[in-house]
């Protein structure tokens, strides 16, 4: 279990973006192999589950179980929709295979068309992701040029078109539902599943929603086999990930790793440890919307189900190294602004806890808070989970009852016990008399 | 004046909306496009691109003021995201909102007197590993520190 090279092989590679080198590397075999022999959606889907690919974009959902839900019987269109709306804080990877590999996540995107009979990819780019735009128009055209997009692709009777959608800045567009509605022009609103876009998407029609990562895989999944794919991962969690490290270490940057590698050896060995020798405080395992873990919790191998297991989660892949200097409090107040800002204001939960957070962690950070705010954070944040439309509202939620619960201290240590508000009749902790 | 896109920019609009099986969802790229023309998206553009894409005003008005990127007013020469999310945050943020704002006399949100930049504080760029990092339109710069981001804004025309 350690490094390796299976997307980050093309970034090794110069000039992998452009269509002959990438080629000349292997490109485009699987999804010609794919298409050439008619692989029926069977066949395909079956090769993913059989590789245990989890989507890569948060959840961690087997991808080939989820093309398996679109209704075979369905009439008309299909879509595959690619979701590299990357806005969770913390998360930069599907940034860097736009740039790099561009290739690799359009042929995934035929591969997975194919498996849904889809005949239409729309790729949702967050709007200041103007390189990788740039990046994908250009491999995009390259594509169409010898014959791997457009009309009787590979040769063959398929037509798949790929539709570039720029976002426009807004996190909730990320959201699947939101997307949706944010590509078929509407305010980027989540919407109540069921119905499941598997079955009522894009348009109304079946649609199959995926991150650029996880399809970025399933190429290499057909070129190496689903056996070889699986054994380099754990069970139930296949291959590898790229894992994006940033904050107090010293080698920030994209790692790809077998899932299952211990946590230390990518922050101590591959990311180089924390910045200036200092002692590490926390780490965010996956974006900013996942439980924070104390330096006492890093002995855990990278994986979705082994930081469930502790709380937390692998989302996205997106790490935050925090040192010893680090004000937790100050951490906590800024993921507090980013979802009260970014939430959609639909659910009640949502918008006014994510508000209430914000102004109670505002007094805390201030120097003006009590520790009865503390409790109210708490029990705000508890009340906002589960009870939302979207995931926003754990993503919000989460956070704050980790930071709280596990940095006690510190928010205590900002709290100023005398000033409990005498309505309350609730004593606090360390209040004294 | 009255506002009208010239023909390419015609041209460009019946492209973006043969992607879709339905009109409306060509209106984001229409409003970037109507962005680039006409400098930022007033209700006089707001009421053209909905001509031409068969809605009401008040729709685009909806969608122009869900979306961050579109400009409701106009901006300086220049916009600058500055990202001051976690990672940047932890990695000096503050020290290049602090260096903006002495350097060029502005906070988040305003805009110099000359016309030449305008600042926003942004969340995550999606470029953690550069942090801390900002964008000047549509380029991305990383790693800064004090004195880069001194060079950086004097390097921009
Ligand atoms: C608030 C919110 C933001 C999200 N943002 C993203 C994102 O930026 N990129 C992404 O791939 N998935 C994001 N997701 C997850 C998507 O809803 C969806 O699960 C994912 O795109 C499915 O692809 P996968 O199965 O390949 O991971 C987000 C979810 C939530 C609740
Ligand atoms: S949970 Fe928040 S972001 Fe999600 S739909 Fe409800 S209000 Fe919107
Ligand atoms: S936090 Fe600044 S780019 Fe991610």
């Amino acid at each position: 279990m350690a490094k390796v090279k299976l997307i980050t092989r093309f970034f090794e590679i110069e000039d992998a973006n452009l269509l002959p080198i990438y080629e000349a590397n292997g490109g485009y075999a699987a999804a010609r192999k794919v298409v050439t022999e008619s692989w029926p959606p069977d066949k395909i889907f079956s090769t993913v589950k059989a590789a245990n690919l989890r989507g890569l974009g948060g959840a961690g959902f087997p991808a080939g179980m989820k093309w398996s839900f679109v209704p075979k019987d369905a009439e008309g269109p299909k879509y595959l929709v690619v979701n590299a709306d990357e806005s969770e804080p913390g998360t930069f990877k599907d940034r860097h295979i736009m740039l790099k590999a561009p290739h690799l996540l359009l042929e995934g995107a035929i591969i997975a068309a194919c498996s849904i009979n889809a005949e239409d990819i729309y790729i949702y780019v967050r709007g200041e992701y103007y390189q990788p735009t740039q990046s994908l128009e250009r491999a995009i055209e390259e594509a169409e040029d010898a014959g791997f997009l457009g009309k009787n692709i590979f040769g063959s009777h398929k037509n798949i078109k790929v539709h570039l959608h720029r976002g426009a800045g807004a996190y909730i567009c990320g959201e699947e539902t939101a997307l949706l509605s944010s590509l078929e022009g509407f305010k980027g609103w989540p919407k109540l599943k069921p119905p499941f876009p598997a079955v009522k998407g894009l348009f109304s029609k079946p649609t199959i929603i995926n991150n650029v990562e996880t399809l970025s895989y399933v190429p290499i999944v057909i070129d190496k086999g689903p056996e070889y794919f699986a054994k380099l991962g754990v069970e139930r969690n296949g291959g590898a990930r790229l894992f994006g490290i940033s904050g107090h270490v010293k080698k920030p940057g994209v790692y790809e790793l077998s899932l299952g590698t211990p946590m230390r050896e990518l922050i101590f060995d591959h990311a180089g440890g924390v910045r200036g020798d200092r002692k590490l405080k926390a780490v965010i395992p996956g974006g900013s919307s996942c439980p924070v873990l104390t330096a006492d919790e890093i002995d855990v191998n990278l994986d979705f189900d082994s930081l469930a297991k502790i709380g937390s989660m692998l989302g996205s892949g997106g790490m935050i190294i925090m040192d010893e200097t680090t004000d937790m409090v100050k951490v906590l107040l800024r993921i507090c602004r980013f979802y009260a800002f970014e939430s959609c204001g639909q659910c009640t939960p949502c918008r006014e806890g994510t508000g209430w957070m914000t102004r109670i962690m505002e007094r805390v950070a201030s120097g003006e808070g009590t520790s009865q705010d503390l409790d109210d954070l708490y029990d705000v944040a508890g009340m906002i989970g589960g009870n939302t439309i979207c995931p926003l509202g754990d993503a919000a939620s989460l956070p704050v009852l980790s930071f709280v619960k596990k940095f006690r201290a510190e928010f205590e240590a900002k709290v100023s016990a005398a000033k409990v508000p005498a309505a309350s009749g609730k004593k606090s902790a360390g209040e004294e008399i | 004046m009255s506002v009208s896109f010239p023909d390419k920019e015609k041209k460009r609009v019946e492209e973006i909306i043969e992607h879709y099986p339905q009109k409306k969802a060509a209106i984001g790229d229409v409003l970037y496009l109507a962005q680039k023309q006409f400098g930022h998206i007033s209700p006089e553009v707001e009421l053209y691109v909905a001509s031409l894409l068969d809605l009401p005003a008040s729709y685009v008005h909806q969608i122009v003021t869900f979306y961050t990127m579109y400009l409701e007013n106009p901006v300086g020469k220049h916009l600058m995201l500055l990202c001051n999310n976690v990672s940047c945050m932890l990695c000096g943020a503050e020290d290049m909102l602090a260096k903006v704002e002495k350097k060029l006399g502005i906070g988040p949100g305003e805009t110099t007197k000359d016309n030449k930049f305008t600042l926003w504080t942004v969340e995550c760029l999606g470029a953690c590993e550069m942090a801390p990092c900002l964008m000047i339109d549509d380029k991305l710069y990383g790693n800064l520190t004090v004195e880069k981001l001194d060079k950086l804004l004097d390097s921009v025309e």
